[in-house]
């Protein structure tokens, strides 16, 4: 509990820039990872993030120092060279997109890997915190470092914020932004180098490995959350910035716990919460739907079952038995005993020693669906030509569906039509 | 003259490389080569969940663990595209992270019990070959040990492939039409999924859990640029690995850096030669003359 308060009171100094630099890492990172996600181009993020590995090395080898500005450079080179590579590879030879980012990913990786390794056997004293790229090292960012790639960030914040209207646009209708003018080539160049640049401030906080992280799974938690782009965005950097303080956190109360590994835990988490609970979007909801939808299928085909028994014993308040209905449309046992529970509860239908008779609400929700079967198959045979004995199917699923508005309508054209294909009678309440 | 150590790390090199770029055929004819990488770094949490309970690394436990963990993370990455709508680029980048992420942590919490380090994890141990002797019950030195794991690997996955070549082939070409002769699209994408983590298991000690992408995919890039029959595709592939990997040894000598670094390196370097010879060229004669690979799908069976 002391630590916690020592954490988030920022009473110790480097603490305090610690927790700014990631907030500011995470939420810039995010932001950008927000268009890079809705153009589905979330790998490629990926392939940059392994990319600036041997770029970082070169400018290392290079320098001779850590400056952060020399680093930055490198990084930003070779990240856009992979970049280009990637496009050139899958534009002119057979090699498809996903095969050139995975062959850049790890190629350039794989360069990075060596160099790093050709330093570390160099002997070089100054070479010691290379290592910090591969996996993070958010509490290694202290004094002028923080100050280099804070600067990154803002920047990134602040070009986002005023080409936001233009990169929207890139993002949702790429023909529609050309043909009104905007200049789409350069936004592309704008987008990738701010794809470039996310990636290299956000190694700072989660390395080169789970970079791909910060990009993607911030934005996908945020997408099942709202359908609005501003919302999005501005959720994914809260997930970022949550997930950034969180594992900070985490990393500076126990020991040998890494921050990078621990920022991914934390987002993972966030995102896999929204996929299962968000509201409309989750995975959950989306089950409950359909058995919600199910089960008013399963009802109301049991009204519809007994107003036909009732049509053709003219009269609609009998009585009748399970087997009854099971005889004339075969139900699975346990849906029907819980469609006639439900409907009981709900006033539909009355029972008395297992048998079960429609009330007057029963009966008119049982017609209003045999009606709307009915002038269906009209609808098709009329205006589609389509076969009588062809439209059985299609009603019965549009029966479930179709609103009051479209039933009106469909009264309409049919001019309140008396039989249907079938010559059965079209029931009406007046 | 090449060393006795030369020889072994190279042809270690080559056990390694060869069942990778065997897979890595299928894995972008299918064009899933990302999901191949995300298996890749995916089965780093197996590697050392299986490490801790078993206590050594090349039990059968541990090929096990990863078949299933590969088949988990396909799994996953279908599960949230499917029932999550998520598109499957953020479906794969989401599933991997989260489960590499757990791995480097276990490692950390872990690393007194579990002889495995993040430099292990980043690009392996393939220099020290020689040094891990298998010994038998009697005392009778096998040679390294590495190279018996490999090669098993190894054959499992020619294995693998002989049996399953034809269904392989059609599932990859015209699911379609497997489907309509019965064969299940589905199955096959699991069993390769599980092939491809079996592989990447044994290759991790080597040349680490994300180089091993590189040989997953740049020698069959490479062969693809090359050629349009499968199989031939698959004889330059493993001629490809094999020069990757002597190749590799030579430039981390001369460099004095690590050797799965300098293979990924010398797999893009032949990667970049063929590219700028022929694959630009090869692209213009495709749009002629189509892909011909269905011609070993059987006309009737």
């Amino acid at each position: 509990m002391k630590n916690l308060i020592d954490f988030f009171s920022f009473t110790d100094s480097s603490t305090r820039y610690v927790v700014l630099g990631v907030l500011l890492l995470m939420s810039s990172s995010s932001v950008v990872g927000t268009f890079t996600f809705l153009k589905k181009k979330a790998l490629v993020g990926d392939a940059v993030a392994h990319s600036v590995l041997p770029g970082v090395c070169l400018a290392f080898m290079l320098a001779g120092n850590k400056n952060p500005v020399w680093l930055i450079t490198g990084a930003f080179i070779t990240g856009w060279i992979s970049l280009y590579l990637i496009d050139t590879i899958s534009a002119k030879s057979k090699i498809k997109e996903d095969t050139a980012i995975g062959l850049i990913l790890s190629v350039f990786f794989g360069v990075g890997i060596l160099l790093l390794t050709i330093i570390q056997h160099s002997g070089n004293a100054e070479q010691s915190g290379l290592n910090s790229f591969l996996f993070g090292q958010a509490a290694a960012l202290v004094g002028k470092d923080l100050y280099v790639f804070g600067g990154v960030a803002l920047v990134l914040l602040t070009t986002i914020t005023l080409f936001f209207k233009e990169l929207s646009l890139l993002t949702f209708d790429e023909a529609f932004a050309r043909s009104i003018g905007l200049p789409v080539r350069a936004l592309e160049l704008l987008l990738t180098t701010l794809t470039v640049l996310a990636v290299v401030v956000g190694i700072q906080a989660v390395g080169v490995v789970l970079m791909a992280a910060i990009l993607i799974t911030p934005a996908a938690a945020a997408r099942f959350w709202t359908d609005d782009i501003k919302t999005m965005i501005a959720l994914a950097a809260f997930f970022g910035a949550v997930s950034g303080l969180v594992g900070t956190y985490i990393s500076y109360v126990y020991e040998n716990m890494p921050t990078g590994p621990w920022i991914v835990m934390i987002i993972s988490g966030i995102a896999f919460t929204s996929f299962f609970f968000a509201p409309k979007k989750g995975i959950l909801h989306k089950l409950f739907r359909q058995i919600r939808i199910k089960n008013k299928m399963n009802q109301e085909n049991i009204l519809k079952l007994l107003y036909q028994l009732g049509e053709e014993g003219k009269d609609f308040f009998v009585s009748r038995s399970i087997s009854d209905i099971t005889t004339r449309r075969p139900f699975p046992m346990r849906r029907l005993i819980k469609g006639l529970r439900t409907l009981k509860r709900q006033g539909f239908l009355k029972e008395k020693q297992r048998q079960w008779t429609l009330t007057k609400e029963g009966k008119l929700k049982g017609q209003r669906i045999v009606k709307l079967h009915r002038l269906w198959e009209l609808y098709l045979t009329e205006y589609l030509r389509i076969a009588p004995d062809h439209v059985h199917e299609d009603a019965e699923t549009i029966e479930h569906i179709l609103t009051p508005e479209l039933e009106a309508r469909l009264e309409q054209l049919l001019d309140y039509p008396s039989v249907d294909p079938h010559a059965s009678e079209i029931p009406y309440n007046h | 003259m090449m060393t006795k150590e030369a020889f072994q790390i190279i042809l270690a090199g080559s056990l390694v490389a060869i069942p990778c770029g065997l897979l890595g055929c299928f894995l972008i004819l299918r064009k899933m080569a990302m999901v191949g990488d995300a298996i890749s770094h995916a089965v780093l949490p197996g590697i050392v969940i299986a490490f801790l309970l078993s206590g050594n690394r090349d039990s059968l436990t541990m090929l096990l663990g990863a078949g299933l963990i590969g088949i988990f993370t396909t799994f996953l990455i279908e599960f949230f595209h499917r029932m999550g709508k998520l598109q499957t680029d953020a479906a794969i980048g989401v599933t991997f992270t989260w489960l590499f992420a757990i791995g480097v942590i276990l490692i950390d919490q872990f690393a007194d019990q579990v002889d495995l380090d993040q430099d292990c994890v980043l690009y392996g141990e393939i220099a020290y070959v020689s040094l891990e002797q298998w010994t038998t019950s009697d005392g009778t030195m096998m040679g390294p040990r590495t190279l018996y794991v490999a090669g098993t690997v190894l054959l499992l996955v020619i294995v693998f492939i002989l049996m399953g070549y034809k269904e392989l082939v059609v599932t990859t070409f015209d699911p379609v039409y497997a489907s309509a002769i019965g064969i299940s699209t589905a199955l096959w994408h699991y069993l390769l999924m599980a092939a491809v983590s079996v592989t990447t298991v044994a290759s991790f000690e080597s040349v680490g859990a994300i180089l091993v992408v590189a040989l997953f995919i740049a020698p069959p890039a490479t062969a693809y640029l090359l050629t349009e029959n499968l199989k031939h595709m698959m004889v330059l592939t493993v001629v490809i690995g094999v020069l990757v990997s002597l190749t590799g040894y030579y430039l981390a000598v001369l460099l004095d850096g690590a050797i799965a670094g300098a293979m990924a390196t010398m797999a893009g370097v032949f990667f970049l030669i063929v590219f700028l010879f022929v694959g630009v060229r090869k692209k213009r004669k495709v749009q002629k003359t189509l892909l011909t690979a269905p011609e070993v799908i059987p006309k009737h069976d």
